[in-house]
């Protein structure tokens, strides 16, 4: 596989700009009959199809929810973070970018990074002339908080819900071009794979999940919107329908996959309460800038919080990162709360959770400001847990929130397939092996209104029309192939549900491929993943038919593909021997047990090529180099 | 002008419709409550104030083809909602429960109908006189010669059975009103927090008004009250 | 805990539906109804029975997925909730449960408990944004928008089109949603140019697509889990009325 980044020459400031002017442009008059494909139509997705529309092109819109409004983007809560430095407190488009590099513990691509800050304040524009109620001081202008731990105040919030007003705000300007006939959008069509030939992509493959009709779709470009893979951990803060399939099938079609091993563990989230609980929800980070984390000192103490004293308390985070405290990034918190546990002294059901405290707050200053500030979040916990948090500590533990890794692509964000252009969280991206809070709104928006809408037509502008229909052979075969798949699932006729065999997935891939991993733990996931995939193909139950609406059947596709993709991650896992980030191998660690980074050895992306079903994947390395943030190592101590 | 036609069918030119029409005829039933409530001035105020009504001439007529108008608009709007708004949910769910809505608000077109049958009698019994020929009799004229309209209300609630009807009907008229001037302001756009007790309250008073002061003759007569002046 | 429960069974959008009762036991408090019909499905899936289909994604009360009616309330009787929010301890063991879809012409039943709402798409569709492409946009700060105003706009626009007001509502009337995104876009100075235009637009496809009409039960206010207000519903009575007084055609 040949891994060409395509990084513009000159000074990392002007490299977009001067790429912009070096792209080549499709006459005005052209750009109606190039057809562009978007599967999925969260912010990445609608932002593009609609900037896409608006330009001209001739776009077909993917979902298989039932409107674009559903798409997971909409669960976000804290915000979006633009470097326009409103509060005056020092931010820029150069420190936006120095953190989001560092804070990705230095696996990510320098030029991506600088752009994605450039385009930044132009997201919070466009937003706002579309009418996202963004928060407001009483003067008018635009409020900002400090979010997950930034120096700087550099985060735009609409309350809690900053993900739905920024995705309903792509929806809406995305339903302007269906008004127009400029966007097709079909809804409840679901990806099943993509069709590559003679090099490039031509089309999809979509199941219509009311009729069961399976479709060719040609296009002159395919986009890629689909979001992430937490859901490979069965449990994680990703809504239900979530999956891999979409960036799975374009692996197996030749796409490189950069970093899966790369997931976010979210440091607050409300441990599940038992087997029955299909799905983790999460407390706003921002929780942590007046809580107080702590475990007892004392393992196996199994008291009321509020009976254990004070000297029986550890505030394991303020002991161990001094100068940051409570507000150490996710990565740090996450991993903490697990040896706190793993070492006996967790909290709450299975000894899986650690005590978030707001009892000094509330002395500190007063229960009705601590409820203007978290009121809602409170409410939320309480009703979920049964529990008040107003007098009894909240109980919270990681859970997988966001997936780092994802398809590889170039600066011009086409993955290794031409024509094959990925965007927003299922592109391996920006972040490296750690995102910071309120960046994923940002690159979703940045990728789809303001990167790809150029970069699309460059490549359109040089490889021309695809001049493949949807009846050409490549297409048939790949129906072919698709229908074939569905027969299969359809006949095992076996005695489990699909959901069965993804949480006995989830578990052993929490237990051996989640906060922290080991050589030993890996193998041993790579020696059961096989098996129970084989359980799987052998035993799944699908009752029902294929000719109608079939959710056993849908949640079966996409569970057989987390089967197969979970063995691509621990062997990602495996052979990247450092601890960075979202990544932490138990053997590579600093005295004081924290993690250690190895420059030298894995300062690379690692891209998968797929080989066949028989034969392990390539490995193709992206060196990543820095040269305007110095590598250095993290310390929040 | 097709703008403002095809405003008037939508379904929020149609709530503005019965808004309006409903208003008016408010307004005559307010009106003519007053009028009716000049029985207990005697019966010379009454017998005066209809021979004035009745001395008005084209403006009477114009005003009872005003009245006609509008209360055929409110009606033919109302049936024309109701039957797309049960058109609107073809399949009834087996149980429901509502949470807000007010007997009132989900019996307007109950209410409404009857109260349409009770004024067709009401114009029957004393306007055309075609229940109760007597009352359009030669003879039902006081001493200056006017049609003896309180002699006429005396003798025609001295009958249990009507004054009974009456009164039923006036409840229900009041329960259509409670709703329904509760809603106009919402269906014209008026709204603001600071006019919420409009809202809330202005249907109930209305409506009290309204049954209290329409039932207090039939109730009085019955009780025995004869005007000042009627000689039975 | 065990329950009874009657769901609305239906194989397709032309067939003929009817409620099926089912017994569930060994529910926890602490699970989700959500929690409960999968354990329910998982049940009817290991004897070889269809499971029941429903619609949900995020299961946090934000995508507006739900589309369940539980004993005779959209969502369920909880006030300001989606049904992935109910968790069983609100319910008596041994309870009768009743679960029906959404039910209105323009929501038409596609299997079970699933309905199509494309119809809110349209109404979307038909004017519910500010016709600005991307970039070119003035600086975000550029015109001051009061707070009162931005939050205003904010309660508004905290819909999440999931339709309860609609399944709520005794005529099946959407006005509670259009009024919603009507009064969001129209409360900032970005949606002043198209205020009048957008909502004869929208109300014009609500009218369209089968809806009933608003006779003021505000059963859609006690429904909506985000508790968005009928006020809105006044106030896109008065831009709508407004636009079509000074309109030119």
């Amino acid at each position: 596989m040949q891994l060409d980044a395509k990084i513009p020459d000159g000074p990392i400031a002007e490299k977009w700009d001067r790429h912009r002017r070096e792209m080549k442009l499709v006459n005005p008059a052209n750009k109606r009959k190039f057809k562009v494909i978007i599967v999925g139509t969260g912010l990445a997705g609608a932002s593009a199809a609609a900037s896409m529309a608006e330009l001209g092109y001739d776009v077909e819109a993917f979902t298989f929810h039932d409107s674009p409004r559903r798409a997971h983007s909409i669960a976000a809560q804290g915000g979006i973070n633009a470097a326009k430095n409103y509060p005056n407190d020092g931010d820029s488009i150069w420190r936006l970018f120095y953190d989001t590099v560092k804070g990705g513990d230095f696996r990510a691509r320098e030029a991506n990074v600088h752009r994605l800050a450039q385009v930044s304040n132009n997201i919070i524009d466009q937003c706002v002339a579309q009418g996202v109620p963004f928060a407001r001081e009483y003067g008018g202008l635009l409020a900002n908080r400090s979010f997950g731990g930034a120096q700087v105040s550099r985060t735009f919030y609409a309350r809690g819900q900053t993900g739905q007003q920024l995705l309903l705000g792509a929806y809406q300007a995305l339903s302007r071009q269906i008004h127009l006939g400029k966007v097709t959008m079909r809804t409840r069509e679901e990806m099943l794979d993509v069709v590559v030939s003679d090099g490039r992509a031509r089309g999809i493959v979509t199941r219509n999940l009311v009729t069961g009709e399976v479709v060719s779709r040609a296009a002159d470009a395919v986009v890629l919107a689909t979001g992430g893979y937490s859901n490979v951990f069965f449990l994680s803060t990703n809504a239900k329908a979530c999956n891999v399939t979409a960036t799975y099938r374009a692996y197996k079609r030749g796409a490189g996959f950069a970093n899966p091993c790369f997931t976010q563990i979210h440091p607050t989230g409300i441990p599940p309460s038992g087997d029955h609980v299909s799905k983790t929800t999460l407390m706003s980070e921002s929780l942590r800038n007046d809580g107080r984390v702590w475990t007892p000192t004392k393992a196996g103490d199994t008291r009321p919080a509020n009976q254990i004293p004070e000297a029986d308390r550890d505030y394991y985070l303020e002991r161990r990162y001094p100068s940051f405290g409570n507000l150490v990034p996710r990565d740090v918190a996450s991993r903490a709360a697990k040896e706190r546990c793993d070492a006996g002294h967790g909290v709450g059901p299975g000894g899986r959770g650690v005590f978030l405290d707001f009892r000094d707050a509330i002395q500190r200053v007063g229960r009705d400001a601590v409820a203007a500030r978290y009121g809602n979040l409170f409410d939320m916990y309480h009703h979920i847990t049964d529990s008040n948090p107003y007098e009894t500590p909240m109980v919270i533990y990681p859970a997988p929130h966001y997936t780092m890794g994802g398809l590889w692509v170039d600066y011009n964000l086409m993955s290794s397939i031409p024509g094959l252009h990925v965007i927003g969280e299922a592109n391996f991206s920006d972040h490296g092996s750690n995102r910071l809070g309120a960046s994923a709104l940002m690159q979703g928006l940045a990728d789809g209104y303001f990167v790809l809408p150029y970069t699309i037509g460059d490549f359109l502008a040089r490889a021309g029309n695809s001049g493949v229909a949807a009846d050409a052979a490549c297409f048939t075969e790949v129906e072919a192939e698709v229908n074939a798949r569905t027969a299969t699932l359809l006949a095992v006729n076996g005695k489990r549900s699909p959901d069965s065999f993804h949480a006995e997935l989830g578990r052993l891939m929490w237990d051996k491929c989640g906060m922290s991993r080991t050589r030993e733990g890996l193998e041993e996931a790579l020696r059961r993943i096989p098996e129970i995939r084989a359980a799987f193909w052998s035993d799944v139950s699908i009752p029902g038919s294929g000719a109608d609406l079939n959710q056993t059947l849908e949640k079966a596709g996409r569970v057989a593909d987390f089967l197969e993709f979970a063995e691509l991650m621990c062997r990602d896992a495996l052979d990247r021997e450092e601890s960075c980030g979202g990544h932490f191998r138990e053997e590579y660690k600093t005295e004081e047990g924290e993690a250690l980074r190895r420059d030298d050895d894995f300062c690379f992306g690692s891209v998968w090529e797929y080989q066949g079903d028989d034969a392990p994947p390539a490995l193709n390395k992206e060196h990543f180099t820095f040269e305007h943030v110095p590598l250095s190592t993290r310390s929040y101590k | 002008m097709s703008s403002l036609r095809n405003a008037l069918r939508s379904s929020v030119g149609s709530k503005t419709l019965m808004a309006l029409t409903g208003l008016a005829l408010l307004g005559f039933v307010l009106g003519h409550l007053v009028g009716n409530l000049q029985i207990f001035a005697g019966q010379e105020k009454l017998n005066a104030y209809a021979q004035m009504l009745k001395d008005s001439g084209p403006l009477l007529w114009g005003a009872r083809i005003g009245l006609v108008v509008v209360f055929v608009m409110h009606i033919a709007t109302a049936i024309r909602l109701t039957l797309a708004n049960r058109a609107a949910r073809p399949d009834a769910y087996v149980v429901q429960v509502n949470q807000r809505t007010t007997y009132a608000a989900r019996t307007m077109l109950m209410s409404g109908l009857i109260v349409l049958a009770f004024v067709i009698f009401h114009l029957l019994h004393f306007t055309l006189g075609v229940t109760h020929p007597e009352f359009a009799a030669e003879g039902m004229v006081d001493s200056a010669g006017r049609h003896d309209v309180a002699k006429m209300v005396v003798l025609g609630f001295q009958s249990i059975p009507v004054s009974c009807a009456y009164v039923v009907a006036q409840l229900l008229l009041g329960l259509h009103l409670m709703h329904g001037v509760s809603s106009l302001f919402q269906s014209l756009g008026v709204q603001h927090p600071q006019l919420a007790f409009l809202e809330r309250g202005a249907g109930r008073a209305v409506a009290a008004v309204v049954v209290i002061g329409n039932c207090s003759i039939p109730l009085a007569i019955l009780a025995g009250f004869v005007p000042e002046g009627v000689v039975l | 805990m065990r329950f009874k429960l009657h769901v609305w069974r239906q194989s397709g959008p032309n067939a003929k539906g009817a409620m099926e009762a089912h017994d569930v036991d060994g529910i926890t408090p602490e699970m989700s109804f959500l929690e409960m019909i999968d354990l329910l499905n998982e049940k009817l899936l290991a004897d070889g029975k269809e499971p029941i289909a429903f619609e949900h994604d995020c299961r946090e009360g934000i995508c507006g997925a739900c589309s369940m009616v539980i004993d005779g309330v959209p969502h369920s009787p909880e006030r300001a909730v989606t049904t992935c929010q109910v968790h069983m301890r609100s319910f008596q063991d041994g309870d009768d449960i009743h679960v029906e879809p959404f039910r209105a012409k323009a929501f038409p039943v596609l299997k079970d408990l699933v309905v199509d709402r494309d119809a809110f798409d349209r109404i979307i569709q038909a004017g519910g944004y500010v016709s600005v492409n991307t970039g070119g946009t003035p600086d975000a700060n550029e015109i001051q928008i009061p707070k009162v105003a931005a939050e205003s706009a904010m309660d508004a626009a905290a819909c999440i089109g999931c339709g309860a007001c609609v399944a709520a509502c005794p005529n099946a009337s959407a006005m509670l949603f259009t009024a919603a995104k009507i009064a969001h876009l129209g409360q900032l100075p970005q949606g002043q140019v198209e205020r009048g235009a957008r909502a004869r637009a929208m109300v014009e496809q609500m009218d369209a697509e089968g809806f009933g009409n608003c006779t003021n039960h505000y059963e859609c206010m006690d429904a909506c889990p985000k508790e968005i207000h009928v006020e809105w519903i006044a106030r896109m009575n008065r831009d709508y009325l407004k636009a079509s007084l000074t309109a030119k055609d």
